[in-house]
């Protein structure tokens, strides 16, 4: 059992403040994300669970067990780096086996647990060679099968598969998240890919500016962002927001077209619906065309409604000319609604 | 025809800097390698060669020099003693140059930069200026005339560039590489020896050469510091003008050669001091 609880954590780095109060619980065998643009602070959280950076304030408690006093190797985690961290010095046997030497293991017990986790990442081939003579894809399978080797209760990963390209990445994606289906263990996974988010979490945490934003499944996040930035930073094409006025009786007002909302006391609100939750109808927002953009799956229209951008993913069977007027209507159930004074949702 | 004419204009302006370029190079090598073969052969000369004239310039391989240069009074213990300032030197520069060079590049404290610079300006006092207070003070102390005084000299000449050359190897060695000892279950310090010291060894015998080096080239503080336990360079120095010239030869070639070889042995890490990218 590694539940993971991290509780008012806290970093600063002299004035800089890194991380505001981080509340989070990770359940036993769950995977899950921690998505956010560069520089939010994902990595130093990650950092402050593996004991490699110390929280200015807050606990960090792993299985029902308070480790944040305690040095990384006694805390049960393994970790795999952005730039794999492979040692040089030794062949793929040794950096697989390390962990378990240092655990001072039976030669035949390394020797089996590095062979099984190798056989599982498809390095079984490679494991007299130094990291010299690794492609970047393997170095990073050696640096995850050195993790797994460890059989630990909690596995965190930094960008693991930032530094491959883009094909290896995908393939390694849907790898990597059967491996740790298969291990059991708990997984924190740093990213700044969407996708990759996406497609791999139990959960995702979306940090900004050092706070967690919303932590929820995938679709939760993409369907029900709690706030502006998340329906903002989830979602390509991102959603599309117009400005809303009351126009009586939870109805409101958007682009001239009055429409069912929350009943709300604002004096305005943001309206909020995903490209692919437009279709052309009779009825609706009037729209100009700007770009067209025939992507083959789907037709991308840029348009500007009401004096802003807003963009539709439309049939690509249907023909638009830009500067032609469309009028386009949202699918009700799937708008959203930000009060525009605390960027939260409002139902 | 165009094409002709611009060729043979490129011929013509390249082949003088070519000219200029190889006679150069030819130049240079010929200002370190001369002196160096004349000394060869002078070494392996027999001591009649070698005040004779002109020179023959194929070595006779006549080992009545050395030989005679091994049997004068007092050059074994110079040597000897040559050895051990050298090896004490050495010793003394890597166990403080090293961590010092590791605080610098793993850790970030005040004064930082300027520590970096104060090293440096280690070296811009002149030996001489500071031998006599130092020859008084190890009078005091009782530490002239010792190969350890002396090598305590010799160890705040070469800590600069153990250091230096510490530093850079140490900044060579991604910290996350010992983050992931750290995970797997390694302390600071065997972290340090299962992986970084592995990581930096070859680079730590050059630096530790470079310092052998230093200590035994050096001739002004061993020449005032000692008088019993006088070191070869002092040796030579203080009988430059009674001792025969095959001898001087001899011991020349002595002192070039180890230094030779070890620079030699160690130049990839020397350009990486430097800055050069070497191949
Ligand atoms: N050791 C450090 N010293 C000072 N500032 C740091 C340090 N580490 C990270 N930061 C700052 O903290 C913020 C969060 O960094 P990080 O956690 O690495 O972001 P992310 O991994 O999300 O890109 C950044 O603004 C970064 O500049
Ligand atoms: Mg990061």
């Amino acid at each position: 059992m590694a539940e993971i609880q991290i509780k008012n954590v806290a970093k600063s780095f002299g004035a800089y403040q890194a991380l505001h109060d981080i509340n989070l619980t990770i359940a036993d065998q769950e995977f899950m994300v921690l998505l956010g643009a560069s520089g939010c602070g994902k990595s130093t959280l990650l950092r402050i669970i593996a004991g490699l950076e110390t929280a200015t304030a807050g606990e960090v408690w792993i299985g029902g067990r308070r480790i944040d006093h305690l040095s990384p190797k006694d805390r049960g985690i393994a970790m795999v780096f952005q730039n794999y961290a492979v040692f040089p010095h030794l062949t793929v046997f040794e950096n697989i086996g390390f962990g378990l030497r240092m655990q001072k293991l039976p030669n035949d017990e390394v020797t089996r647990r590095v062979e099984r986790v190798a056989t599982l990442m498809h390095i079984e081939q490679l494991l007299k060679r130094y990291s010299g003579e690794l492609s970047g894809g393997q170095r990073q399978r050696v640096a995850v099968a050195r993790a797994l080797a460890m059989e630990p209760d909690v596995i965190l990963m930094d960008e693991p598969l930032s530094n491959l390209d883009a094909l290896l990445r995908m393939e390694m994606r849907a790898e990597l998240k059967g491996v740790l289906a298969e291990s059991k263990t708990t997984a924190i996974y740093v990213t700044h890919d969407q996708v990759e988010a996406m497609s791999m979490a139990d959960r995702i945490s979306v940090m900004h500016q050092g706070r967690i934003v919303q932590a929820a499944s995938p679709i939760e996040v993409y369907r029900n962002p709690s706030a502006e930035f998340v329906a903002s930073f989830i979602g390509n094409p991102p959603m599309n927001f117009l400005k809303a006025t009351p126009a009586g009786d939870g109805k409101w007002s958007v682009a001239g077209q009055v429409m069912d909302g929350p009943r709300a006391d604002r004096p305005h609100l943001q309206f909020a619906i995903r490209p692919e939750d437009i279709q052309p109808a009779e009825q609706g927002l009037t729209a100009t065309a700007k770009v067209v953009e025939p992507l083959g799956a789907h037709l991308l229209v840029t348009c500007e409604v009401d004096g802003s951008l807003f963009r539709a993913v439309l049939d690509s069977d249907m023909v638009v000319r830009p500067g032609e007027t469309l009028t386009l209507a949202p699918q009700a159930d799937r708008v959203r609604w930000f009060d525009p004074e605390t960027t939260k949702a409002v139902a | 025809m165009t094409d002709a004419v611009a060729s043979d204009l490129g011929a013509d302006t390249r082949k003088p800097a070519r000219f200029l370029y190889i006679s150069a190079v030819v130049l240079l090598c010929a200002w370190v390698i001369v002196p160096i073969y004349f000394l060869l052969i002078n070494t392996l000369s027999s001591p009649e060669t070698v005040t004779s004239f002109p020179k023959p310039f194929i070595p006779e391989f006549d080992l009545g020099s050395l030989t005679f240069f091994a049997g004068f009074a007092g050059i074994l213990t110079a040597l000897k003693n040559s050895v051990v300032v050298a090896g004490l030197t050495m010793i003394m520069s890597i166990a403080i140059g090293a961590p010092a060079g590791y605080a610098l590049s793993r850790f970030d404290f005040p004064g930082k930069g300027l520590f970096r610079l104060l090293i440096l300006l280690t070296r811009a006092f002149p030996l001489p200026l500071l031998a006599l207070p130092l020859a008084v003070l190890f009078i005091r102390t009782g530490l002239d005339d010792t190969a350890f005084g002396l090598a305590l000299v010799h160890t705040t000449l070469a800590i600069p560039f153990a250091v230096l050359i510490t530093f850079s190897l140490f900044s060579g060695i991604p910290i996350e590489l010992e983050e992931a000892a750290w995970t797997l279950g390694c302390t600071r310090l065997t972290a340090f020896t299962k992986v970084v010291l592995p990581l930096i060894l070859p680079g730590i015998t050059a630096s530790a050469i470079f310092a052998f080096v230093i200590s035994w080239n050096e001739v002004f503080a061993a020449a005032v510091l000692t008088i019993e336990n006088r070191t070869l360079t002092a040796f030579l120095l203080q009988n430059l003008d009674t001792s025969p010239l095959h001898l001087k030869f001899a011991g020349g070639f002595i002192l070039v050669v180890p230094a030779l070889i070890f620079i030699f042995a160690v130049r990839k890490y020397l350009f990486a001091m430097w800055g050069i990218a070497n191949r």
